[in-house]
């Protein structure tokens, strides 16, 4: 058992996903083609300027209300200088002694994490690394990130993980970003010292950046408090120094030490005027906040008889968890519809490629397929195949069962012939489960099955082979 | 047509507009009067054989107009008289050069300043200092020194400067025109390259009055690409063209009549104030009392912007490279041979200025110094209508003279530099000449948005005073 307790404190920089960049007009959509989406402003050319897209100011304003921030009112940029060749002006507007929020909080299911601070700043360019060579492109710079810190009071690498999960499922709830780690659309830098339990003061930190995945982050904050409990172990001092996640070698590697560390020469920007958030503003992006994960999981398992398991696997897609809802509106099962979501619905998005954007079936076609198997008319197969064929169209169900003939063959009569036939030519099955091996009728049901090409009812075919045998 | 040198831009747009002569003449006569005369006095960069313009249409239609080689327009090269520049073509149009387009002006070429604007003497470009044209071993002042010295020699109507801390009106004084600084915010800065971003203002220089009207009324539009553009309703300056100035307060800041000032400036001064109080101005004693330290606190924080404005030219995406084996002295190296002396001096003041540990004791409490200075105009302008100082301490020195001492040099815009830090309009015009036949200028300074006052007191001398009509000797040989 380790005498130290681990801190951490998270940064992570989301882009908002406004249509144009956050001081020119330049698209942001995402381009595999370098250098498209590009201008005399955000490539820095002398005697431009900045012009603020007021669109961002909205969606950080609903970040910051989403995570109970304090909204300063009068905002102003700064600019951070440095150099660096992704960055064409050699300094990055941001935000730095007044950001746009302060003082919030995460509420995580065993504790709430405290906010520190919410800025607004523009994104830097990518650098292509070549042999003896690098390529710059912008079409990334100048695209709206917001930068979201968190006190230092995460406690383990799982405490930051689940805290990472937490952060990304709020902004995709109030809609502010796709949070695609592998765009680079969310993106997080983590900080971590350790100190003697019982101890108040905090110990030297360490930065860590280039973790690319949660998972990542949590597999190098585990890495990192090991390396600091070795080098304290053994008497010496953490070096308060930046790091590097290196995924391959699973290790960090020391990237620049605090002496290294640059000055940026923050100062006001110029060619912007300070600003005021209205109250208008405040006000209007308060309704586009909806229910939050937290609030809805609460909901879901007081409201709903379903497990709390499967409650987080709504709660984590905002997409599932409101077409549940949709569908339980037109036919209130909660366990039998959580199971076809859970199962055949998620199978589906699967062969879909895991997306929901294909996805067109209503919620009153999905809940009638439930139904119509819920209530015999078809059978498990049939109203998969259903609910294949109108999951991306949303046919008509009913046309669908009449144009497939999908409807389950349930009336005795119509079954009769098809068991006497089966039962005629399986005298060995039928034996074995007379003498007692009842794996021997699935067999049989199969064979009905094959015969009436997957419409027989199978609970009133076993039924009757069943009492056909017995006789 | 060698009278063209004798009339206003005004009248020769009229001419043109009567059919007196076209406007391919008129460019012409212009051209070849700079191909002619510009060799003794290099206030040129480029000269344009055809005319940069549009279709188009004001009362200033048709005339050639010099535009300053800090001002970005479309396809031609822009330089900042910076080696580090010294291949860049600009990729769009400022937008006080899309106003002079759309206004039917023809752009007749680039001239120049200091490089990047920092200086008082144009003798910080990479293309060599411009002469002046009322002794040519004098300077023109700067930083928009090539745009005094072509209009004080008639090789141009009028042209466009850019001022920060006195570089349209100083140059202005030193070569006899007139240089206006609009109010912060006036004239749309998209498409200037940044010196100082919270100070620079484009503004006219030309021989009078009335074409500064109407050129102001060209330039001074509200424009979306710059933030810091003012969004208000622009007067027609052309109405303010008055000759009745009588009940009109000027005050005379006695902080700008002290120490330092060259006695036969001020008794061109002087003469000036009589002029005024003829027209039964009254004239007010007031004090400006944060005046001494305007010179330092715009050093601080015209270099600190300076400093960083000047960062993106690092040899990567355009303008001269010095190839390096590493990045980091590819970027030393391309700015160690790109900027000039005074460049390089303004960096690193602004740098030092800005950086961790010094911060508070020079930047932020120059900002605080700068919050004094235009509480001082404040308070003044509850008295007073407008302000009248001298331009500069000093007719044009030698060139040469002051190269070597930098803050002698900075002392030239001891009297312009506080309309920059206080974001107000101010204006110089000629009010007589020193026994070498140098030229003076006196500088009126206005209230915020406030032109229209400068224009009717500068209009209404002019009215009475031919020292505007003077033309140096060496523009006059034919």
């Amino acid at each position: 058992m380790s005498d130290f307790e681990t801190v951490i404190g998270l940064e992570v920089h989301t882009q908002l996903n406004t249509k144009s960049k956050i001081f020119c007009s330049c698209s942001t959509s995402f381009e595999n083609r370098p250098n498209v989406n590009i201008c005399p402003v955000c490539c820095g050319y002398p005697g431009t300027l900045p012009v603020f897209n007021k669109k961002v100011l909205d969606l950080a304003v609903r970040v910051c209300l989403a995570l109970s921030c304090k909204i300063n009112k009068t905002i102003y940029f700064e600019r951070k200088n440095y150099f660096y060749p992704d960055l064409p002006k050699n300094y990055q507007i941001s935000q730095y002694k007044m950001p746009l929020g302060e003082g919030g909080f995460l509420e995580l299911s065993s504790k709430k994490i405290r906010i520190n601070r919410i800025h607004m700043e523009e994104d830097a360019g990518k650098l292509v690394h070549k042999d003896d060579y690098s390529l710059v492109d912008f079409n990334r710079t100048g695209t709206p990130l917001l930068e979201i810190v968190s006190e230092p009071e995460i406690n383990s690498p799982q405490e930051a993980f689940d805290y990472l999960n937490a952060l990304k499922l709020i902004l995709q709830y109030i809609n502010v970003s796709d949070c695609d780690m592998e765009k680079g659309s969310l993106r997080c830098d983590a900080n971590i010292s350790l100190r003697k339990k019982g101890n108040t003061q905090l110990g030297t930190k360490v930065e860590l950046k280039n973790m690319n995945t949660f998972k990542g982050a949590r597999t190098a904050l585990e890495f990192e408090i090991k390396r600091q409990t070795n080098v304290l172990n053994r008497g010496e001092r953490i070096i308060q120094e930046t790091r590097l996640w290196d995924t391959d070698k699973a290790k960090t590697t020391a990237m620049r030490t605090k002496e290294q560390a640059q000055d940026y020469r923050y100062f006001p920007e110029p060619d912007l005027l300070d600003f005021s958030v209205t109250k208008e503003v405040i006000e209007k992006e308060k309704n586009f906040i909806g229910e939050l994960p937290l609030e809805k999981k609460k909901r879901f398992l007081k409201i709903y008889k379903i497990s709390i398991k499967e409650v987080d696997i709504f709660i984590n897609s905002p997409f599932l968890a409101d077409f549940f809802e949709e569908v339980l509106k037109h036919y209130p099962k909660d366990q039998e519809v959580s199971n076809w979501f859970l199962g055949p619905f998620l199978e589906q998005v699967n062969t879909l490629g895991g997306k929901f954007d294909q996805i067109k079936i209503s919620a009153h076609n999905f809940a009638k397929i439930i139904k119509y198997f819920c209530e015999g008319k078809i059978n498990n197969l049939a109203a998969k195949k259903i609910l294949s064929l109108s999951i991306t169209t949303d046919d008509d169900i009913d046309a669908i069962i009449e144009k497939e003939k999908l409807i389950q063959i349930s009336d005795r009569g119509e079954l009769e012939a098809f068991i006497e036939e089966v039962v005629g030519l399986n005298p060995k099955p039928v034996q074995e489960y007379l003498e007692g091996k009842d794996k021997a009728i699935m067999f049989l049901v199969g064979q009905v099955m094959k015969k009436t090409k997957g419409k027989a009812n199978p609970k009133i075919t076993r039924e009757m082979i069943e009492r056909r045998v017995k006789k | 047509m060698e009278d063209l040198i004798n009339l206003t831009g005004f009248e020769i747009a009229q001419d043109i507009k009567k059919g007196q002569f076209n406007q391919e003449q008129v460019y012409t006569f212009f051209k070849d009067r700079i191909k002619r005369l510009d060799p003794s006095l290099k206030s040129f960069v480029e000269l344009y054989q055809e005319p940069v313009c549009s279709e188009g249409s004001s009362a200033l239609k048709g005339l050639p107009i010099a535009v300053k080689d800090n001002i970005c327009i479309k396809g031609k090269k822009i330089t900042c008289a910076s080696k580090i520049l010294s291949s860049h073509t600009a990729v769009y149009d400022a937008s006080s050069v899309n106003l002079l387009k759309k206004a039917g002006l023809n752009i007749i070429g680039t001239t120049n300043m200091d490089e990047f604007a920092f200086g008082s003497s144009t003798e910080n470009s990479c293309y060599g200092p411009t002469k002046n044209p009322w002794d040519t071993t004098r300077v023109v002042g700067g930083s928009s020194g090539g745009s005094a010295a072509a209009v004080a020699a008639r090789l141009v109507p009028f042209a466009l400067g850019s001022d920060t801390g006195g570089s349209i009106r100083q140059p202005a004084s030193l070569c006899g025109v007139v240089g206006f600084k609009p109010t912060y915010g006036l004239v749309s800065r998209y498409g200037l390259v940044a010196f100082g971003s919270s100070l620079d203002q484009i503004g006219p220089i030309t021989t009078n009055f009335i074409d500064c009207a109407n050129l102001l009324n060209v330039i001074c539009r509200p424009d979306n690409k710059d933030s810091t553009s003012a969004d208000l309703e622009v007067p027609d300056f052309t109405k303010s063209l008055q000759n009745n100035v009588a009940g009109l307060k000027i005050g005379l800041p006695k902080e700008y009549f002290a120490e330092g000032l060259n006695p036969e400036i001020k008794e061109a001064v002087d003469a000036a104030i009589s002029i005024f109080k003829k027209k039964k101005v009254k004239f007010i004693e007031i004090s400006l009392p944060a005046t001494e330290y305007a010179v330092a606190t715009y050093y601080i924080i015209a270099s600190s912007e300076a400093s960083s404005n000047l960062q993106r030219f690092d040899g990567i995406k355009y303008g001269l490279r010095t190839p390096a084996s590493s990045l980091r002295s590819l970027y030393a190296k391309s700015r160690q041979n790109g900027f000039g002396d005074e460049v390089k001096r303004r960096v690193f003041l602004g740098t030092y200025s800005l950086s961790s540990g010094y911060y508070e004791a020079y930047y932020l409490k120059a900002l605080k110094v700068r919050r004094l200075i235009k509480k001082d105009f404040d308070k003044a302008f509850t008295e007073v209508d407008v302000i009248l100082t001298p331009t500069s301490p000093t007719a044009a020195f030698r060139i040469g003279e002051k190269t070597q001492e930098p803050l002698s040099m900075y002392l030239s815009d001891i009297y312009t530099i506080s309309a920059n830090l206080a974001g107000l309009c101010a204006v110089s015009f000629p009010c007589g000449f020193t026994r070498d036949n140098l030229p003076v200028g006196v500088q009126l300074i206005g209230k915020e948005f406030d032109e229209a006052a400068l224009i009717r007191l500068g209009f209404s001398y002019q009215n009475c005073t031919d020292f505007h009509k003077k033309i140096p000797p060496l523009a006059m040989k034919s």
